[in-house]
């Protein structure tokens, strides 16, 4: 019996340590001056879908990651965690997609992989922060989803069980599969890398990786299935062109403003009882408090 | 935060010259390559395997290990109903380390281990007891396995081996209230029941580390009527056999996170490890010769955790309007720790590499391959040089990271003192190191022969062959009178002519002699890299003013003196 898990996890600026450097003249994200990490919900998808592993006899992780070709480091990431193999989605044709170029993308990629039968992602990605993709994507395939995901409760061949994370508690749901789950990071965290997973799928390779690779990399890769990364351009999808990148993105940035927040307008005062009582009397008169 | 990649000085001794030599013979030619998906194609690729599984490690005991420290430390193990229930944090550190798949690593992969060379090993130990030295001790007792690798039957092996991987810990248990540093004394009686084809465990052992364990070496009487070390076999107890029963565990001053357990043993069924009568004269002394190193790892694990939170202290702390690392006062302390701090962990990887090389070809041995006259010769090096680095590297390293978390302490102040800040703990974890598996006092007893029969001096002597950059040669030239200072004091104390004396100045000269290794090592470091320039520098002429007054305590010494003492 085959169990296919899918988990789609992407490739982010590291927006949580910002320097200086992050933003460019024009307003738009140096990508160069931050590192590229795996998007940290993602990352609680990938440790929910090795729960599920774990669960079912006979049940693969396939990782599928769309962005540029460095992404297959996501892949990898996650093979050396517990996945079993993925695919970078990359192609020029993507660049600019919005949430529903970007779910339009991936759902064509999913209906190339199915079946499955569980697909799992993290809740939002700390680039956008929109939360869209998931549901988009789920929609796009007509299939039930679960948002906010924190515990895998129950998981067998037809049905699932997960405890959703709401802001005013948790609330306990069953679907039928093949269902879409999106992850909250408030889920359990993701294990760490295993070192014998490690050592052997830090071999692995996307084609255009390859070129590069050493001999040895490129006779391992070509030796063992496993350690062959997928990538699938536009033309591998059967999409609709103009429902891809740009031009399938309805969301157009017209100008990005550099907020700049400065004290301009700040007082100091020292802490004697004069200064403090001015200053009070100041936020009454301004009705601050009163 | 990841405690080796941000750590510039595992990588420098992770990659020194003589590791090509190390892993190309624990890796027998790469053999395995064809046989498990995980082992290495080549050199290189050994080399970043390390480098990797290192990473893991860092990001383990950054990110969890040091997390849970203070919480551990504060709650400490627990007996229920004769067994140990570990700390919440404690269990969460053996639980993601196991996760991690990196228990076993230095064993063949035959048993699932990752086979790793001695170096990475110990550095994953040091690497550990950054996070939480008492957690140290835990996973450093994987080194049983090493021992039932050692010398147990392939049946042994097979049956136990495997589980290391899984997370399945150990213990050795060797101590009895009436047996500690004389382990000739251990009462603990083992008799063979015929019908069961087991032998049968009947005792008790005191201060037993993670006593409570799933795989338990136990060092017992086997030869009724014996008393000495003779009579001692050395056994292999799997918990689930039953018989053994967690009576207590000690309220301690520090590693509170490490169970010490006192156990009874009522018909406790064991298999033999070995030959009998061979237990502590044989596997025990190998044993806790891999222990010793063990605690080297964690004093110089320990003594890199306070000397960053003493130094990052002195910089944010402003006293009189600056920085109080602006003071001398406070910026020598700190040069001194580090200095001392480098010098340890250098030999540490010395010693390590030493070990490595001497067990590999030790085992080469044992499988039966015929070693060429020159791989005999090295291979007989290395064990003298092993042996006798072993305990200086024990004694040097646990005393440093005393003296470093004292000193951690002083610069934080008042501070320091309370419970609020790491280093009180890192200073009570520190004060067993030079304790267990042997006092200092001990290690003096195992390393003065070598000093006595001029091996010290040959080392250092090897030391001083590799030539050195012109700016370093003022340095080699102290470590050189340091050298003739040890000479003259061995020949001083060997014409007193009476091993009472030289007992009484065993001490002495073995710091002497360690003195001028540790300093020779920082050199040759210094000389890879501009990163130990200041900590050669430092050390040295701290080393120095150190042989100077042991050298002329012991020149100006009149035999009869020694009554005063008494």
């Amino acid at each position: 019996m085959s169990f296919r898990i899918v988990v789609l996890a992407k490739q982010v600026p590291d927006t949580r340590n910002v320097g200086k450097d992050a933003m460019k003249e024009d307003g738009t994200i140096n990508r160069a001056a931050l590192p590229a990490i795996y998007n940290p919900e993602d990352l609680n998808a990938l440790e929910m879908a090795i729960q599920i592993k774990e669960k079912v006899q006979g049940a693969e992780i396939f990782v599928l990651t769309m962005g540029p070709g460095r992404a297959a480091e996501i892949v990898r990431e996650s093979m050396y965690r517990g996945a079993d193999a993925g695919c970078v989605v990359s192609d020029m044709k993507f660049a600019g997609a919005d949430t529903l170029a970007t779910s339009y993308t991936l759902s064509m990629a999913l209906r190339k992989l199915a079946p499955f039968d569980v697909v799992l992602c993290g809740r939002q990605a700390i680039d956008g922060d929109t939360a869209q993709v998931g549901p988009q994507t789920a929609e796009k395939l007509h299939m039930p989803q679960i948002t906010y995901a924190e515990e895998l409760v129950k998981v067998d061949a037809k049905n699932i069980i997960i405890k959703r994370r709401l802001e005013r508690g948790v609330e306990t749901v069953s679907s039928p599969l093949p269902c879409l789950i999106t992850v909250h990071g408030s889920a359990k965290e993701c294990r760490p890398r295993h070192a014998v997973r490690v050592m052997r799928y830090k071999h692995a390779a996307a084609p255009n990786e390859l070129a590069q690779a050493s001999e040895m990399r490129k006779a391992k890769v070509q030796a063992d299935k496993a350690l062959q990364i997928g990538e699938w351009t536009a033309a591998d999808l059967d999409a609709d062109p103009a429902r891809l990148g740009m031009s399938g993105s309805p969301t157009k940035v017209k100008k990005i403003d550099n907020v700049v927040l400065v004290h301009k307008e700040a007082k100091r005062i020292d802490g004697s009882d004069a200064s403090v009582n001015e200053l009070v009397k100041e936020l009454i008169s301004t009705h601050i408090i009163g | 935060m990841n405690f080796y990649s941000d750590n510039e000085a595992l990588k420098f001794h992770l990659n020194h010259p003589q590791m090509k030599k190390c892993v190309d013979l624990r890796e027998n030619n790469y053999a395995d390559k064809d046989k498990f998906d995980y082992a290495p194609e080549n050199f290189e690729d050994a080399m970043d395997s390390y480098d990797k599984v290192m990473e893991i490690i860092g990001d383990i005991s950054a990110n969890v290990l040091d997390k849970n420290a203070e919480e551990v430390d504060h709650e400490g193990p627990q007996v229920i109903d004769g067994r140990v229930k570990y700390a919440r944090g404690t269990q969460e550190n053996h639980d993601v380390l196991t996760q991690a798949g990196v228990y076993g690593i230095a064993l063949p992969r035959k048993y699932n281990g990752l086979n790793f060379s001695t170096v990475p090993y110990v550095m994953a130990a040091e690497i550990v007891s950054r996070g939480d030295a008492g957690f140290a001790n835990i996973w450093g007792l994987q080194d049983c396995a090493e021992t039932i690798c050692e010398f147990a039957t392939e049946e042994i092996k097979q049956e136990f081996l495997p589980r290391i991987h899984e997370g399945k810990t150990c213990s050795m248990d060797l101590t009895e209230p009436d047996a500690g540093s004389d382990l000739q004394a251990v009462q603990l009686k083992a008799t063979y029941d015929e019908a069961k084809g087991m032998w049968m465990l009947n005792g008790v052992k005191r201060f037993i580390t993670n006593g409570d364990a799933d795989i338990k070496l136990v060092l017992a009487r086997s030869e009724e009527g014996t008393r000495d070390g003779r009579g001692l076999s050395y056994f292999v107890h799997d918990r689930a056999w039953g018989g053994v029963r967690v009576r207590r565990i000690e309220n301690k001053l520090g590693i509170k996170g490490s169970p010490t357990c006192e156990l009874v043993f009522t018909n406790a069924p064991a298999r033999l490890v070995g030959e009998r009568k061979l237990g502590l004269i044989k596997y025990v002394m190998s044993l806790m010769n891999g222990a010793r190193l063990g605690v080297g790892a964690q004093s110089v694990g320990l003594s890199e955790a306070a000397y960053r939170t003493a130094l990052k202290y002195a910089g944010e702390r402003e006293q009189f309007g600056k920085a109080i690392i602006e003071f001398p006062a406070v910026y020598e302390l700190l040069a001194v720790m580090k200095a001392k701090l480098d010098a340890a962990r250098s030999v540490l990887y010395e010693t390590s590499r030493a070990v490595d090389l001497s067990k590999t070809y030790a085992a080469m041995v044992n499988e039966g391959v015929k070693l060429t006259p020159e791989q005999r010769a090295e291979m007989k090096l290395y064990q003298r040089n092993a042996d006798m680095l072993t305990p200086i590297l024990k004694m040097f390293s646990s005393e440093y990271a005393n003296q470093i978390a004292y000193d951690a302490i002083q610069i934080h102040g008042g501070t320091g003192f309370m419970k609020d800040f790491p280093v009180e703990r890192m200073y009570r974890d520190a004060r067993i190191l030079t304790i267990y598996e042997g006092t200092s006092q001990l290690q003096v007893v195992a390393a003065i022969r070598h000093v006595l029969n001029g091996n010290a001096s040959k080392l250092i002597e090897s030391y001083e062959q590799e030539e050195v950059k012109a700016e370093l040669k003022p340095l080699r030239e102290i470590l050189k009178r340091m050298h003739a200072e040890l000479d003259k004091a061995v020949e001083t104390v060997k014409g007193m002519g009476n091993d009472e004396l030289v007992d009484f100045h065993a001490r002495r000269l073995v710091e002497i002699a360690g003195y001028t290794i540790l300093g020779n090592l920082v050199l040759l470091d210094a000389n890879r890299s501009e990163a130990f320039r200041k900590s050669a520098e430092v050390f040295v002429a701290y080393g120095e003013g150190m042989v100077q007054r042991h050298a002329s305590f012991i020149a100006a010494f009149k035999p009869e003196s020694v009554e005063f003492y008494k």
